[in-house]
């Protein structure tokens, strides 16, 4: 078995180290400890068939419980945006990468990670649609009001007023970036995507800690 | 009309069978217009005159048939008219008393027939038809309670038949008796509005009221006020159950000061002095005893002329302590409620009639009470708001809050006496008038309107379309974004955020729409929440918001600044610069900077400036974000430290060298908030030596040279408060800041900045380095340049430092060369009193010049400075007679100018009455240059100069005593004024005078005791109190004048020890 760790150790810091060269924002430890975790994770997967990565039910498991997310939509697209290669799993690699700009995003890399959240099918536009969507469960509905949908559609014309900047209806990525650099707010304007400050804190003090006490 | 008479008038038994109409003044006002309408019947409508009556009216009159002249057949007690309907049925029968009328035009003759006993026919006339409109138009037009149908029933027929002669009349009349109807019944309302019902609230409350009043003492309004019960039943009563059927609420026993107990039964009805019922009395007991009275004090103010005389003074006290309770409480309590109610009853006979109208109704409403509450309103920020707004500003059209406060200042007097006059208000008339209300619809749209803004607390969205059409647009979408704020999750709430962010924020119409939707309240709860984002987008926006000073005060009502203060501790910091930036916006009036304080707001403030520059452990960009922080918290600062506790808790909480350490900051807009705060708190003595302490005065007087006018304005102001204190002023000279000083003044466009330029300039001239150095910069040729078309602000400065530069005699020929002269005589006829104190200062540093002195004169300057003699403020006074001193000494024919003036002697004489230290001396100083004239001395003998400068002598300001000392010197010249001020008793402590350590006293005293030595007495004065051995010890002065008055004092007391022993011993 020590024979077993010690080589998974050796692999594990192979790893590391070509990580560290290929993804921003971690150094090589932090990267060995985030493997490590993305092992222990994979590990208590009962199903041992799927030894290539974290499926989706593990994935947003994380997510709800690490980072405080509720929105079973938002989490699936979260998902999907660590899922590079669509396979359904999240692999070590992907895990890593995702990581760096869930964590330590720079602003343009978060840009990016959200408008990919929020293009649910993909097609490089945030439509109204998808906004509706995303934002229908985003206000208390009054049950006074003849159309419960009012409102969001409200909300979604304007965020489109605010964003829409070439006047197509529908949010291209160069509006969304635009909108955003005027207002950081605006980043996670369809649903929270990100981690706050206090979780990826917590996170991080968690996932970083001496891999030896581990 | 008959809507009128069911429900208005009072009937005296329940409206159905042969009832009464009532003597009351409604109903007398009811019969008057109904009169009024018949009597123009007949001319103004002649066509509905002639028309038929379905029935004929049937009454018993008063006429007698000799009343009918001409147009009747008169036989015996019969009467009929010549006018026939088309049956030939007479118009108008009369049989004995029996009286039946046909049509309007013989109603009309009537009327005109009975002359004075009109009103008693019509009132006969109406008992006896209760419902004529259905006599008139037939059994289908009757009155029915609930909705009037009658139009839509002759409109039936109108369309049946084909539109005949008749109809179309008929419809006329109709319309005619419902115009009529709507006209009685708004004027009843009239009437109605102005009674005022008691129930036992009311009742309740007043005696409340009165026991406040009781009490021992002369000033007591009242002995005493009980009831007789002490039993109280649920509904609010004390009589038995079976007073209560009458509508009786309580007994009372009121002691007053001068009248037999008075004993009073309180009734729905009004109060009344019953038979002195005492625990249960005999039926009769209950009896009333005299006149129903609106209310307990308008009866107690009929009954004892003390609580009349002294319930006045007490007026204010009365109206303004339930005002009080209303504002602090949340207007739930019944109490408070209750008091609220007697309030507005109070106000009810001031109102006009339409408000009358509605308030009327709104009390009557049964439980509705709580709906007239002002203060819901004032508290009620949210929704409500809007429209104590609309109201608000137009002034006039509702507010409850205008009523309110007029009604404050109002004495109750006014309205007791207008109560006094309805005082005979009784049941019926509440029965009806509750029932007008319930009626509501028929005929009442003029006061329906304004009910419904009355009830606009409880009717909010009926209004909105009313009030709307001068809202503007930005109104409902903002509106619609607090409704998305409210009810969104964090996205939601985001996007609102960020569109409301859009709207123009420093629009007042913005700012107060989103208040009046009640987003401050959302926006503010935000602030409680964990989401950092709805933070961040809530702080901007109140950030913006915030510059408008209501914005600010209803932020901090709804303690806003406590949450904020609490942000202050957040680890976002960005986060944190915008709380403390909001905190600089809403801190900017005193209330608000408090609670900065009180919450602990200034620590947090002060804990944000401790930023290090140039850390070599931070990267650039948190360095960055660190400066930002710093300069926010500066901010923030600046707005609190307009308050001195707060300036002493800054302090306090290490403040100092962390501005310190910021003023080395090489950004503006870092610096300006810093300079900002040391500026102000520099009117701190602690700050100013801090300032001075710290090193802060070379980054002050670096920064005088930067390129940004705000920031040399508040360094240039900070060195104005800093200057005061010499060692500043010569640290100022030592870094080189007079030259920028000097420079600054060129920028005559800004006046703030010129004022603090040329205020530091005033108070660095006090050193005299310092005016060496003007003059090498020639900023006095600037400075008086300045003295013309500026503000006063400016011209205060400026005159202090030509003042200050004047005390150097080149400076004075400067001032004169330049042309300062005449616009500082000028300026003497101004008000600023700091302007005026430094203005006489300069022109009596320029008057010790005989050039200068020239111009003044020319230009009447020493009557100015005179006149500013009259100047109600000492300062002014003492700086003004301070500059007449030169003025006489340096003027041509002094003595001549200055009798010259009217009541000029008469008024500086008297001014030695003042009671501050400054003006005493200086009018003596003064009155020893004047009385150098010798016929101007012999004046002010007249004015009696002597025993006022005898009283002063007291005194133990050594600078007083110099001048009064000369004065003493100067007066003794003439007639008898040296045995004079002997027998004033001014030796003896004039001798004390030369203990005094004050060099130039010794001088002036030795000068005044050689004057008052040529009085024999004196002399024996003087000696007694030992002055002989404090002169020998002046005489060893180096001070020649003081050698020889002390000498010449000696000598003259010793010639007198001579002669006395000549005298004695031969």
């Amino acid at each position: 078995m020590s024979e077993m760790s010690a080589m998974n150790r050796k692999i594990i810091q192979n790893l590391a180290e070509t990580f560290s060269r290929q993804i921003k924002h971690f150094n090589r430890t932090e990267m060995e400890c985030l493997i490590r975790l993305f092992n222990g994770l994979l590990g208590d997967q009962s199903d041992r068939r799927a030894a290539n990565g974290l499926d989706r039910g593990k994935f947003r498991n994380i997510l709800h419980k690490t980072f405080g997310m509720t929105d079973d939509m938002i989490m699936d697209r979260v998902f999907h945006a660590f899922d590079k290669d669509n396979d359904g799993y999240v692999s070590v690699k992907e895990w890593t990468e995702g990581l760096s700009v869930f964590l330590r995003g720079t602003l343009d890399e978060k840009i990016r990670y959200c408008f990919d959240v929020y293009d649910l099918n993909g097609d490089g536009h945030i439509s109204r649609e998808e906004m509706f969507h995303m934002l229908k469960n985003s206000l208390i509905r009054q049950p006074t009001e003849e159309d419960p949908d009012e409102g969001i559609k409200d909300l979604v014309e304007i965020a489109l007023k605010k964003m829409d900047h070439d006047h197509d209806g529908r949010l291209s990525y160069t509006d969304f970036e635009k909108a955003v650099r005027e207002e950081d707010l605006l980043l996670e304007a369809f649903g929270t995507c990100l981690p706050d400050a206090k979780s990826i804190l917590a996170f991080e003090q968690q996932a970083f800690q001496d891999p030896l006490e581990n | 009309m008959g809507v009128a008479l069911s429900r208005a008038a009072q009937w005296t038994t329940a409206s159905s069978g042969a009832g009464k109409l009532e003597v009351t003044p409604l109903n007398e006002s009811l019969l008057k217009e109904i009169l009024r309408f018949v009597e123009q019947f007949s001319s103004k409508y002649p066509q509905e005159a002639s028309l038929l009556f379905k029935e004929p009216l049937q009454w018993e009159t008063s006429l007698q048939p000799s009343d009918f002249k001409n147009e009747y057949d008169v036989s015996g007690v019969v009467v009929k008219s010549q006018e026939t309907g088309s049956d030939g049925q007479p118009l108008l029968q009369l049989s004995s008393s029996a009286i039946s009328v046909y049509s309007f035009s013989q109603l009309s003759k009537i009327v005109q027939l009975a002359k004075n006993k009109k009103l008693k026919e019509v009132r006969a006339c109406l008992e006896a038809n209760k419902d004529p409109t259905a006599k008139i138009l037939g059994p289908s037009f009757a009155t029915v309670e609930g909705e009037d149908m009658s139009v839509l029933r002759l409109l039936e027929k109108v369309t049946e038949d084909n539109v005949s002669k008749e109809t179309e009349v008929k419809m006329k009349l109709l319309l005619l008796l419902q115009q009529l109807d709507t006209l009685l019944l708004s004027n009843s309302l009239k009437q109605i509005a102005q009674e005022v019902r008691l129930n036992p609230a009311t009742v309740k409350n007043d005696v409340e009221l009165l026991k406040r009043f009781c009490g021992e003492g002369e000033k007591r309004v009242l002995k005493s006020v009980e009831y007789t019960s002490d039993y109280l039943f649920s509904n609010g009563c004390r009589t038995p159950p079976w007073r209560q059927v009458h509508g009786e609420i309580c007994y009372l026993i009121i002691e007053t000061c001068d009248t037999d107990p008075l004993h009073i039964t309180c009734s729905t009805a009004g109060v009344f002095l019953n038979g002195g019922i005492k625990q249960e009395g005999d039926d009769k007991d209950y009896e009333r005893k005299g006149d129903v009275y609106k209310d307990l004090v308008t009866l107690l103010k009929n009954k004892s002329p003390h609580f009349t005389e002294n319930i006045d003074k007490q007026d204010f006290a009365v109206n303004e302590e339930p005002l009080l309770t209303q504002k602090m409480e949340h207007v739930e309590s019944v109490d408070a409620e209750e008091q609220g109610q007697t309030q507005r009853s109070y106000e009810l006979q001031e109102k006009n009639v339409l408000e009358k109208a509605r308030q009327q109704r709104v009390q009557n409403k049964p439980g509705g009470s709580k709906k007239s509450e002002p203060s819901l309103k004032w508290k009620n920020l949210g929704l409500a708001s809007p429209y104590e707004d609309a109201g608000g500003k137009k002034s006039t059209k509702h507010g409850v809050n205008d009523t309110f406060v007029e009604t404050q200042d109002r004495p109750v007097r006014s309205e007791s006496k207008k109560r006094a006059n309805f005082s005979l208000s009784s049941l019926p008339g509440r029965l009806s008038s509750q029932k007008m209300k319930s009626a509501g619809g028929t005929g009442t749209e003029d006061f329906s309107e304004s009910s419904s803004e009355s009830e606009e607390d409880e009717e909010q969205p009926e209004r909105r379309p009313e009030t709307n059409t001068d809202l503007p647009s930005e109104y409902w979408q903002i509106q619609k974004l607090v409704k998305y704020l409210k009810g969104g999750n964090q996205p939601a709430t985001v996007i609102a955020l960020c569109s409301m962010r859009d709207f123009n924020l420093a629009q007042e119409t913005c700012q107060l729409a989103i208040r009046d939707v009640g987003g401050l309240e959302v926006l503010i709860n935000l602030l409680d929440t964990e989401e950092v984002k709805c933070k961040i987008g809530s702080l901007k926006i109140l950030k913006e918001i915030s510059r408008n000073s209501q914005i600010r005060r209803a932020i901090a009502d709804l303690g806003g600044l406590q949450t904020m203060v609490k942000i202050l501790d957040s680890q976002d910091k960005e986060l944190k610069c915008l709380a403390a930036e909001t905190i600089a916006n809403v801190a900017k009036f005193r209330r608000g900077r408090r609670t900065v304080r009180q919450y602990g707001g200034i620590k947090r403030l002060v804990e944000l400036l401790d930023c290090v520059p140039d850390s070599a452990a931070l990267t650039e960009e948190e360095q960055e974000r660190d400066v930002e922080v710093a300069r926010c918290g500066a901010l923030a600062l600046w707005s609190c430290s307009k308050s001195t506790r707060n300036k002493e808790a800054i302090r306090r909480a290490g403040g100092i060298p962390l501005l310190a350490r910021l003023l080395k900051s090489p950004h503006e807009n870092m610096l300006i908030p810093v300079v900002g705060t040391l500026q102000e708190c520099a009117s701190e003595g602690s700050y100013r030596i801090a300032i001075q302490t710290e090193g802060m005065i070379e980054d002050l007087v670096k920064n005088l040279s930067c390129d940004n006018q705000e920031l040399q304005m508040h360094c240039a102001s900070a060195i104005f408060k800093c200057a005061e204190d010499k060692t500043t002023r010569d640290l100022v000279r030592l870094f080189g800041g007079l030259k920028p000083l000097v420079n600054l003044l060129k920028e005559t466009e800004n006046k703030q900045l010129l004022a603090a330029t040329t205020g530091a300039i005033w108070k660095c001239s006090i050193s005299m380095e310092n005016v060496v150095k003007f003059q090498e910069y020639k900023a006095l040729e600037t400075l008086v340049a300045l003295l013309t078309h500026q503000p006063e602000e400016v011209l205060v400065n400026v005159v202090g430092a030509l003042g200050e530069c004047a005390q150097k005699p080149a400076n004075r020929a400067v001032i004169r060369k330049w042309g300062g002269v005449e616009p500082l005589v000028e300026l003497l006829t101004g008000t600023n009193r700091a302007l005026l104190v430094n203005v006489t200062r300069a022109v009596g540093a320029c008057a010790t010049e005989p050039e200068n002195m020239a111009i003044i004169d020319q230009l009447d300057g020493v009557r100015l400075l005179w006149s500013l003699l009259k100047n109600p403020n000492p300062d002014v006074q003492a700086s003004a007679a301070w500059a007449i001193c030169p003025c006489i000494e340096n003027a041509k024919d002094a003595g001549e100018m200055v009798r010259s003036f009217v009541g000029g002697l008469e008024l500086i004489v008297n001014l030695l009455r003042s009671v501050d230290g400054e003006v005493l001396a200086s009018v003596c100083a003064a009155i020893a240059k004047i009385a150098k004239d010798e016929e101007n001395l012999a004046v002010i003998t007249d004015h009696g100069v002597v025993p006022m400068l005898a009283k002063l002598t007291d005194t133990t300001d050594d600078r007083l005593r110099r001048h009064l000392a000369e004065a003493v010197a100067r007066c003794c010249l003439w007639g008898s004024n040296k045995v004079s001020f002997g027998e004033a008793g001014a030796v003896a402590p004039l001798v004390r005078y030369l203990k005094s350590m004050d060099a130039s006293v010794h001088r002036a005293t030795a000068q005044a005791l050689f004057q008052l030595s040529k009085d024999p007495n004196n002399c024996i004065t003087m000696h007694e109190h030992g002055v002989v051995k404090l002169l020998l010890a002046m005489m060893g002065s180096t001070d020649e004048v003081l050698q020889e008055a002390a000498a010449g004092c000696v000598a003259n007391i010793r010639r007198l020890a001579l002669a006395n022993e000549k005298a004695r011993y031969g």
